[in-house]
């Protein structure tokens, strides 16, 4: 009966890992405990933060202006595709074989891979408000900054935020290789078995994984809360 | 705490290639080389092509299932979207380590996290394919006379099929992305190239490697867009041009990312 379930221990050793210092695997230095997984988290935000803001500031503006314009769909739907095929890893080698490494070279890489989902899904959102809205806005009035801004960008919070959430987790999960590139990370946990042992290989993949779900739902709550009050409504009677 | 090693691994490295100018001066791409070690990258190929083909087909196998369960049961819908969305947000590198005290080391373990990666795309795309027939198209069956299975085999699933093929598209170039990891699992494939000794500062080995997948995903995309061509034949025929407008607009949505 034991044995079907020995990979509980391995589990109970981990959270060990997790709460309480240890002697590093090959000796020397003291790893784990809550004070390193507290360093590496804030690592891990930090490089992953820096990342999501520059992808942010890149793709939304201009999803924003060519989904407007209703021009670029080609661009706008390729490069999210695109996106979809690059290889984190690669991504990562190509950085340290002809960029260097580091936090800023790491924080520009993640935002390579943020950029497609935030851009793709910010032209389709602007793209598919009703035109009507747009319509009603201009006969108001408006200018074509503030249809842009205060019409379609409210209404396509809902998708916006989609492509937001989907960065975010690339980034975060690619932050997890960042060690390759001499960036610790809490993936240094999970790389560097030589060093933490399979205890702290396993807490790593743990608070990666917790990290990661933590993020998400924080964004979840988020795009609750931007979207506008109506299409809240309507969202949930369409689903009722 | 990696790098210091990777620096001292990789004059060791260099002496092993063959001894050209162009690989002493880590040289962006050295052609020569790649053309006389090319064979050193046909297993790690394979192995890659066999993960994505096994998880992208395991995945479909069971996103399908959870679609037809959830066909007629649709309070199921969010639940399993719900399941599958977790597992979709789970870093994949993580997943990889969480399995390996129950799965062990190797293959197995790279591909059980990597179909579990492809259900929430394969299943939300089945799943928005059988929703959006048409009304008509159904009742047309029913007046037919066709049981609910025949319905859902005759009419449903076919009409759903490029809405289905465009998750398989997406699942498959995913994966051939996300399977470079695979190697620290133990499961092989092109990502081996990439970590084993200090691959990583080697620029021609890393530019081939990335050149591969990039290669891959294409291939795979391309093929995956012949079958769905071939199945979808029906399409050319009779559609107004309504139809087709209304049709480039879900096309648009496809192309969306989806989370939760």
């Amino acid at each position: 009966m034991t044995v079907p379930l020995a990979f509980l221990d391995s589990f109970s050793g981990a959270f060990d890992f997790i709460f309480s210092q240890r002697e590093s695997f090959g000796g020397g230095t003291q790893v784990g405990g809550l004070g390193q997984v507290w360093e590496l988290t804030l690592e891990h935000l930090k490089v992953s933060g820096v990342a999501l803001a520059v992808s942010l500031a890149l793709a939304l503006p201009l999803g924003v202006l060519l989904g407007h314009r209703r021009t670029g769909e080609l661009f706008a739907v390729a490069a999210g595709n695109a996106g979809r095929a690059i290889p984190e890893l690669a991504l990562i080698a190509l950085l340290v074989a002809f960029v260097g490494t580091g936090t800023i070279n790491v924080a520009i890489a993640l935002a390579v891979l943020g950029i497609p989902p935030i851009l793709t899904n910010t032209f389709v959102g602007v793209h598919q408000v009703d035109p009507q809205a747009v319509g009603a806005a201009r006969g108001m009035g408006m200018s074509e900054l503030q249809i842009a801004l205060r019409v379609e960008l409210p209404l396509a919070v809902p998708t916006i935020m989609s492509g937001v959430r989907t960065s975010a987790i690339n980034i975060i999960a690619t932050a997890t290789i960042a060690p390759l590139a001499g960036v610790l990370t809490l993936g240094d946990f999970i790389l560097a078995r030589n060093v933490y042992g399979d205890e702290g290989v396993l807490a790593g993949a743990i608070l990666v994984a917790l990290l990661a779900l933590t993020v998400e739902l924080t964004l979840a709550a988020v795009q609750w809360a931007l979207t506008p009050r109506g299409l809240r409504l309507q969202r949930t009677e369409a689903s009722a | 705490m990696l790098s210091p090693t990777i620096a001292q691994a990789s004059s060791d490295f260099f002496r092993d290639r063959s001894d050209s100018n162009c690989i002493q001066d880590n040289g962006a791409f050295c052609a020569g080389w790649v053309i006389d070690n090319f064979d050193r990258y046909v297993d790690p190929l394979l192995q890659h092509v066999v993960l994505v083909v096994v998880s992208v087909g395991l995945g479909f196998l069971i996103a399908f299932a959870m679609a037809l369960a959830s066909h007629r049961r649709r309070w199921l819908v969010p639940s399993f979207l719900g399941a599958t969305g977790v597992l979709y947000t789970i870093p994949s590198l993580a997943f990889f380590f969480l399995l390996l005290p129950i799965t062990g080391r190797g293959t197995d373990t790279a591909i059980v996290a990597l179909t579990a990666y492809t259900l929430q795309i394969i299943y939300r795309n089945i799943v928005a394919g059988l929703a959006g027939i048409p009304r008509d198209a159904k009742d047309a069956g029913r007046g037919m006379g066709m049981t609910e299975q025949q319905l859902l085999w005759r009419v449903e699933l076919p009409l759903a099929v490029p809405e289905i093929i465009a998750g398989l598209r997406i699942a498959t170039v995913s994966t051939v992305a996300i399977a470079t990891l695979a190697v620290f699992a133990g499961g092989g494939g092109l990502g081996s190239e990439i970590v084993a000794g200090s691959n990583i500062t080697f620029r021609t080995g890393v530019v081939t490697t990335s050149a591969l997948l990039i290669g891959m995903a294409i291939a795979f995309d391309v093929l995956l867009l012949l079958v769905q061509r071939r199945l979808t034949r029906w399409r050319s025929v009779g559609e107004g041009r309504g139809a087709r407008r209304a049709d480039r607009l879900r096309t648009l949505s496809r192309h969306a990312h989806r989370m939760g």
